[in-house]
């Protein structure tokens, strides 16, 4: 049983303080929805868990299993087990997939443990087959070209591969036509599991029905300003966020 | 020999070890050899022996490290014993030369049986059975890229080298694998490798430069392709010379009508090395794709001249060179596309790009262009960027350590230049000999 808790976290880029202050506590098995508008900071606060050198964080702490990653480089942390699937995965000309994924597979062993090839490619195949990934793409460049759709698909490729304790999720549905989202939401469905927590960072509720939340959060000014259940998520889809704002305005007068 | 000096005490004398009774015994040992081969040579040490060292203000040599050019503390290197495998690749032929002798049974057959009328020997046997042949082609184009004095030491000390030959209309259907071998302390080598294919041949040759030792060592090659024809020639040379070496190598192209060369040479070792490739189309449809991969790291200094000649209407020239840099490296590209008054429908590309893998590296680029014809296509560039910290983070935000995740995305930006080879065997050679040089991270 994994925990990651966010304590109070105060998150900066340049001079600009995005995330003020917001705790959250997710523990494994367990899926968080964090709702919010545009310019909220919840992509922030996504990259600032895995570690992005650009966002500084200026008070609170991030613990994963009670031990705080802040002092960690973004490969230390997602080698203790956290993943990002970015909003926008960058592309990489020359990296094929199958190298890609060697390297990060391969970064998770010993010093001298030599990997597997065979079972590693084994493994690969299984899981492109569920996210009805085309085998030739191992050998294209990483996300150079890739449709919106491809580009998410091959970001839960990597999250099954390196099976992370806690996976965030930042707008893993942006871009997305039905039929990707829902093979996307299959694929996260699938990888769900007692030995799992996920953060999922979303802007619309329709994501919410492919993949159910056990907790939704609303993110405000950079705060968690409202929690409730997956019927909180509803009632952002049928009332918008303006009310939110409003009751923000009128408890921070 | 005296022991070796410190780098900064070198002498600077224009003939430095190669004094003119070094050069009577090498002529000596020369053995029986046609008078005109002896007379090249006598003249090209004359020449050699009387121009001096490149100045800081030769044009040719701007940006070069002139006070690291030592012609001292360096010996014609005494025969030695093979140490080194050849370049691990399916060949047709391979010969290998240890401290520029041909070694006993370095001239083997590969997997198959060469195509009738195909020679791959010895200059050394080409003198007596091919003198014609030699006479015309070996090192018979201009030198105009700076180092006609150390091209002349080439000449004047050459001791042996490959000699490939493939008559009209045949195709060797695997590479020929050269292997240039410099042993022992102070050991001077002039390898050179010259490849003639007549009309409609086709052949692939790859050259290597190893040392055997990581002692100061000094190497002064050439290569020399002939593509007669609607010949196609793939010339891979690989140089890994010791840390230590100060290396020279000069390559001509010559490509005639309807003919294709494609070389790649990848620059891994030396101190200070330089390298000098001029291509001259010489006939409409003739077509010369110049391709190189440079790691620099630590002090080295990587130095690379280019010339591409368009001497006829629609002729082809296509340069990609890559240079990734590391802690204190330096490079110099210098490259020039002249294109002829008659040389209409001219299509040059030139291009250096620059990976600047540390803030303590540096990397010169002086691109040029002199157009006499009034209807060519000639685009030019160069660039130089930093790792994308976007795709850095990625990487590492899979678990990639940060070594590793700059190792794959060089290798990302050497893929382009790779990926024009159409062998997979000798792009992943190639590969795996460039991984030689990142000892960080784990192999992928």
């Amino acid at each position: 049983m994994s925990s990651l808790e966010i304590k109070n976290l105060h998150v900066t880029i340049g001079e600009k303080e995005i995330v003020k202050g917001l705790s959250l506590q997710i523990s494994s098995g367990e899926v968080h929805a964090i709702m919010g508008p545009n310019g909220t900071g919840k992509s922030t606060l996504a990259m600032v868990i895995a570690g992005h050198p650009d966002y500084v964080v200026t008070s609170g702490d991030v613990l994963l299993d009670g031990k705080s990653v802040l002092a960690m480089e973004a490969d230390e942390r997602a080698r203790s087990g956290l993943f990002l699937a970015f909003q926008y995965p960058s592309e990489i000309p020359g990296v094929s997939i199958a190298n890609f994924m060697r390297a990060a597979v391969q970064a998770r062993m010993a010093e001298g443990e030599e990997l597997d090839a065979t079972s590693y490619y084994k493994r690969l195949y299984a899981k492109m087959d569920m996210l009805k990934i085309d085998r030739k793409f191992t050998a294209r460049s990483v996300n150079e070209g890739f449709s919106g759709g491809e580009k998410k698909r091959c970001e839960i490729l990597q999250m099954a591969m390196l099976e992370p304790k806690f996976a965030l999720m930042d707008e893993t549905d942006s871009g997305l036509d039905i039929d990707a989202l829902r093979i996307v939401a299959e694929g996260v469905n699938a990888l769900r599991g007692p030995g799992l927590g996920v953060l999922l960072i979303t802007h619309y509720q329709r994501l919410l029905n492919y993949i159910i939340p056990d907790f939704v959060h609303v993110m405000y000014a950079g705060r968690i300003v409202k929690s409730g259940d997956k019927s909180l998520a509803l009632e952002l889809e049928a009332k918008g966020y303006d009310w939110v704002k409003k009751e923000f305005a009128l408890a921070n007068p | 020999m005296s022991a070796p000096s410190p780098l900064s005490v070198l002498s600077h004398s224009p003939i430095g070890s190669f004094a003119p009774d070094v050069f009577a015994s090498h002529l000596a040992s020369v053995g029986v050899a046609p008078a005109w081969w002896l007379e090249r040579k006598r003249a090209a040490y004359e020449k050699f022996a009387a121009l001096p060292l490149p100045k800081r203000t030769d044009e040719s040599w701007r940006f070069s490290n002139i006070l690291g050019l030592t012609l001292d503390r360096f010996a014609l290197a005494a025969p030695a014993k093979p140490s080194l495998a050849p370049f691990p690749v399916p060949h047709a032929a391979s010969l290998t030369f240890v401290n520029n002798r041909a070694i006993e049974g370095g001239q083997k057959h590969g997997w198959m049986e060469l195509p009738a009328g195909v020679v791959i020997t010895t200059i050394g046997e080409a003198l007596a059975k091919f003198p014609d042949l030699l006479r015309s082609h070996f090192m018979a184009q201009p030198q105009k890229l700076g180092s006609g004095k150390f091209a002349a030491l080439h000449t004047a000390f050459l001791h042996d080298g490959a000699f490939i030959y493939v008559p009209r209309g045949v195709e060797v259907p695997a590479p020929i694998v050269i292997t240039h071998i410099a042993a022992g302390p102070g050991a001077a080598v002039f390898p050179h490798t010259l490849v003639i294919a007549e009309e409609n041949s086709k052949v692939s040759v790859v050259d290597t430069f190893a040392s055997a030792d990581a002692t100061p060592q000094f190497a002064c090659g050439a290569n020399d392709l002939y593509a007669s024809h609607g010949a196609q020639i793939t010339y891979i040379g690989a140089q890994a010379w010791s840390r230590e070496t100060m290396s020279f190598q000069f390559n001509s192209t010559v490509v005639r009508r309807d003919a294709r060369v494609q070389s790649l040479n990848l620059h891994l070792g030396g101190r200070q090395a330089r390298h000098e490739s001029l291509s001259q189309l010489q006939a409409p449809g003739a077509f010369s794709e110049m391709l190189a991969l440079t790691v620099a790291d630590q002090t080295q200094e990587f130095d690379q001249r280019t010339l591409q000649i368009h001497q006829a209407a629609n002729t082809k020239s296509d340069l990609l060179y890559k240079n990734a840099l590391r802690d204190q490296a330096k490079t110099i590209f210098s490259g020039l596309i002249i294109v002829d008054p008659d040389a209409q429908k001219t299509d040059a590309y030139q291009s250096n790009r620059n990976l600047m893998l540390s803030e303590e590296a540096e990397a010169n680029s002086l691109p040029g262009l002199e157009i006499q014809a009034n209807d060519v296509r000639c685009t030019h560039g160069a660039t130089s960027s930093r790792i994308d910290p976007e795709q850095e983070f990625y990487l590492q935000s899979r678990g990639i350590r940060k070594e590793m995740a700059d190792e794959l995305l060089t290798f990302g930006f050497f893929e382009e230049v790779l990926n024009r080879l159409a062998s997979d065997e000798l792009h992943a050679s190639l590969r795996t000999m460039i991984q030689t040089q990142f000892t960080k991270g784990p192999r992928v």
